[in-house]
């Protein structure tokens, strides 16, 4: 019995961690290490957003907006003013959660469509701005930004540099960067879920009536939630754009935000390692479809409307369905 | 002064009343079947091109226009039956990534079928201006809102004295208790989708000689059709009309008075400072969920 | 007498022209097992909804350990010792049934926001009792197989058993059942019905909606009866049993 109380999370953190080490070195060039740390970067945005849609129910299609916000703020400090980019980075997350504290409140008690209306609206006019604040945004035409420097020391991609005796280039360092972040985000969103507020948060999903009748304010919960995933992604903004070194609106555009949520849904909500599983497909699959050229678009669509129909549950979660499904026989035989 | 206002009333009107054709589609389609269909602006996008390129090959208008329209019912049809009715029980998310995903196939058949050029479909009945009290108004705006006008009142029509119009009423209410009196619901979901998607297309088709057309214009005037509707309140057919009004007149007075780089942003504002205070829109029902 | 624990006066709750309940008052004594019985329709469930917060009152007041609680939201009734079951299931279905019982903790093993991050120890082992607490409630109502089993696959008559569970896991002082026996069979209505007894001999007052009459009568020590929203008796089971008026509206209507 005490067996089945214990918690199962080692497990996959260090299944994470593997596949995170082998893969560069099955990588043959820096392009799709390029890939890889878009790949890792889109990750651990849906992981905090898989927090608030995944595990407490509800609906955001405007995520980008905050990542945007991250990325324009720490581009703008960084450059035009120049503060040190951790600064930057720091206060731009600090800005976008009290964002996310103050708006979250009127919002997250809006229901289903209704929320996702808000959401949509709040990213889209905070796109708008960016790409109509061009004096200090630079507009359509995007932001050229400083590369990420932690105190003096700057990390471009384009560099070499030294590590313990190993000579490693920018980009590799990045991908280090970005793989222990992952590796961190994934432990940190594990701890919330396993916990008295990841089980608020899930009730808030399974039934909010249910949760506030045993005492859990569900409205704060929510907002909670709201602000962590809008914190993850304001980091994951700021540092993207350190690492790509230009910005465009689209950053915080629509498009972005719908693609964010369909890596949750895709890979499949309320699994931390079915949204990873989705930043892969979504970040990899334009890639594969660009050879399509004319048909990209359509065929596009069409996988995504074809998953979703016969996978509404998610990539990962029906995959692991069709392997449990053996076992799940013979469990219930041994109890019987 | 004056002059100036009237011209902004006449073209927010005019805007209003195509994304009120707009909000009337997603109106019925959630009525129908609860699923807010983000592709809904796409059959703007087909009303319009479809008519362009229909006219180039020598149709003359009026069969061009009912081709389009026709065409696009035929894919709102095909879109409940082989996209939405497969995916019954789904959440809502994972239906507004289907709608969404039908969103950017159609998107990518009509860059394929046609091409990503802008177009303008020629007005009606010509482009002279007549002029009342000072501000101008074009002829094609006249069509916009007379055509609106025929639309909403064919469709008060429809649902009050006709039968199948009642018979979608009664499904959006009680699709249980309207199976059990004999009601066909599959028909009724896949007519709901016809004519939402007619009802786009019409729209696309009266303002593609006024804001030109192209294969992803679909986007943002669904965005605001869906605001339009939220607006009034989901589900009511004369909160989205109302919404959609509101929409086209803020809009078009904001860009004339304030800036017109923020016009796109004024719907979400609006919709975002209604909801704060009104979580269910204007005209939504305020009653207790049931526990 | 001691205060009552809870005193409800000229309560009224109106839906659009429905009066569902009307001008009610009454009162429930502390310890007591407290039956509320009437036809389908007549308010039982809105009545519990306006006790626990659900819906405000059109009119009137409800006192819970003499401090009113009108325009308080559920959550803050919790902490005052109140909790409830549904008549129609509110179990988690994204969870497993020991999490939904976790659930019901959530005021006992609240942890900071940087604990909970970090998972320091302290979240840890506060985890652990949770776990080893909630398990001993499943055991208790009888549910100790479906410890690990996801909630979405467990039988009806368990999960309804699993609410009582988590609404024992909030520790209150004041349980309110709507329709426990609901659904289940004769055997499971019989361990129900010393459930109930159990627990209202550990100290909790327990609320009652039931339609099983020989449940009711069994266990209750006293009984308001119902009718289109207002009062049509109230006493003992002996009393009730007894009153023409609760026998007309029984067999007559
Ligand atoms: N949220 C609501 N909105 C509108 N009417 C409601 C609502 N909740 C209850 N009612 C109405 O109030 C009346 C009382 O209903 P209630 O559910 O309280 O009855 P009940 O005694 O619990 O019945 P049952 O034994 O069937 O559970 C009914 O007429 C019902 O339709
Ligand atoms: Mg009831």
């Amino acid at each position: 019995m005490m067996q089945a109380l214990k918690s199962p999370r080692l497990g996959g953190l260090s299944a994470l961690s593997c596949v995170l080490i082998i893969l560069p070195f099955t990588l043959s060039n820096s392009f799709q290490l390029d890939v890889a740390i878009q790949v890792g970067i889109a990750a651990i945005v849906v992981v905090g957003l898989n927090l608030l849609v995944g595990f407490a129910g509800q609906i955001s299609l405007g995520h980008a907006g905050f990542m945007g916000m991250g990325a324009y703020m720490s581009a703008i400090l960084s450059g035009t003013y120049g503060w040190s980019p951790l600064l930057a980075l720091i206060f731009a997350a600090i800005c976008v959660g009290g964002l996310a504290f103050l708006i979250g409140g009127p919002i997250l008690r809006l229901k289903g469509h209704y929320l996702s209306m808000a959401t949509l609206g709040l990213g889209i006019i905070i796109a708008i701005v960016i790409n109509t604040e061009s004096w200090l945004t630079g507009g359509p035409d995007g932001l050229v930004v400083e590369p990420l420097s932690l105190f003096g020391w700057a990390l471009s991609p384009f560099d070499e540099y030294h590590l313990l005796g190993i000579s490693l280039s920018g980009t590799q360092v990045w991908y280090i960067l970005i793989a222990s972040l992952l590796v961190f985000a994934v432990w940190l969103a594990l701890n919330i879920i396993d916990s008295p507020t990841g089980r608020a948060l899930r009730a808030v999903h399974g039934s909010e009536i249910a949760a506030q009748v045993v005492g859990v304010n569900t409205a704060h919960y929510k907002v909670k939630v709201f602000v962590i995933s809008a914190v993850f992604a304001s980091v994951m903004g700021s540092l993207s754009a350190h690492y790509t070194g230009f910005i465009t609106p689209n950053i915080a555009g629509f498009h972005h935000s719908i693609e964010l949520i369909t890596m949750v849904v895709l890979g499949g909500m309320a699994s931390t390692y079915g949204v990873i599983l989705g930043a892969v497909i979504l970040v990899l699959l334009p890639q594969v479809l660009a050879d399509l050229q004319e048909f990209e678009m359509l065929a596009f669509g069409l996988i995504l409307m074809v998953t979703m129909i016969f996978m509404p549950k998610g990539l990962l979660p029906t995959l692991l369905n069709l392997l449990n499904k053996p076992k799940q026989k013979t469990t219930s035989e041994e109890a019987a | 002064m004056l002059a100036e206002l009237l011209q902004y009333l006449f073209t927010g009107v005019t805007l209003g009343a195509t994304y009120a054709l707009v909000a009337l589609g997603f109106t019925l389609i959630y009525n129908a079947s609860h699923v807010i269909n983000f592709a809904q602006g796409e059959f703007l996008m087909i009303g319009g091109m479809s008519t362009f390129f229909l006219l180039e090959a020598g149709l003359p208008l009026p069969i061009a226009i009912l081709l389009s329209v026709l065409l696009a019912g035929a894919l709102g049809i095909a879109l409940q039956k082989f996209a939405i009715a497969p995916a019954k029980n789904a959440d809502v998310v994972t239906l507004i990534i289907i709608t969404i995903g039908a969103s950017i196939f159609l998107r990518g058949l009509a860059q394929l079928v046609w091409d990503k050029e802008i177009h303008a479909v020629p007005a009606f009945s010509g482009d002279t201006p007549l002029v009342i009290g000072g501000a101008t108004l074009l002829p094609q705006n006249l069509w916009v809102l007379g055509i609106s006008v025929i639309v909403v009142l064919a469709l008060v029509y429809f649902f009050t004295r006709t039968l199948t119009g009642k018979a979608i009423l009664a499904t959006s209410m009680n699709a249980d208790a309207a199976k059990l009196v004999g009601i066909k619901t599959q028909f009724i979901l896949m007519l709901a989708f016809a004519l939402s998607a007619i009802l786009g297309a019409v729209a696309g088709v009266v303002v593609a000689p006024i804001t030109f057309t192209a294969y992803d214009i679909g986007i943002m005037l669904g965005l605001k059709g869906f605001v339009a509707a939220a607006i009034g309140g989901l589900g009511n057919g004369v909160g989205a009309i109302v919404g959609g009004l509101i929409l086209g007149v803020t809009e078009t007075l904001a860009a004339g008075y304030i800036s017109s780089d923020y016009k796109d942003a004024v719907p979400f504002v609006i919709i975002l400072l209604i909801l704060f205070f009104l979580p269910n829109g204007l005209f939504g029902s305020r009653s207790t969920e049931r526990v | 007498m001691s205060t009552p624990i809870i005193q409800v006066e000229g309560l009224s709750k109106v839906f659009g022209g429905v009066h569902a309940i009307e001008n009610l008052s009454f009162s429930i004594q502390q310890g007591h097992i407290h039956s509320v019985i009437g036809p389908n329709g007549a308010g039982k469930t809105t009545l519990f909804n306006l006790i626990t917060g659900i819906y405000t009152p059109t009119h009137g007041d409800i006192k819970l350990k003499g401090e009113s609680i009108v325009g308080l939201d559920p959550s803050q009734l919790a902490p005052r010792g109140m909790c409830r079951t549904f008549q129609n299931l509110q179990i988690c279905m994204n969870m497993t049934a020991l999490e939904n019982v976790m659930i019901g903790q959530h005021l006992q093993f609240k942890s900071s926001l940087l604990a909970t991050l970090f998972r320091l120890p302290c979240v840890v082992q506060a985890d652990q009792q949770a776990r080893e607490k909630a398990a001993e409630l499943m055991d208790f109502v009888g549910c100790a197989k479906y410890l690990n089993t996801e909630a979405s696959a467990m039988p009806y008559g368990a999960l309804k058993r699993l609410e009582i569970a988590r609404a024992l896991a909030a520790k209150p002082d004041i349980l309110l059942l709507d329709e426990p026996a609901a659904g289940l069979n004769g055997a499971e209505t019989a361990e129900l019905d010393t459930l109930i007894q159990k627990v209202a001999q550990s100290g909790v007052t327990v609320v009652l909606v039931e339609h099983d009459m020989k449940l009711v009568m069994n266990i209750s020590d006293y009984l308001l009866v119902l009718d289109y929203g207002k009062k049509l008796a109230e006493g003992t089971p002996e009393e009730i049993r007894h009153n023409p008026d609760v026998i007309a509206a029984y067999l007559g209507g």
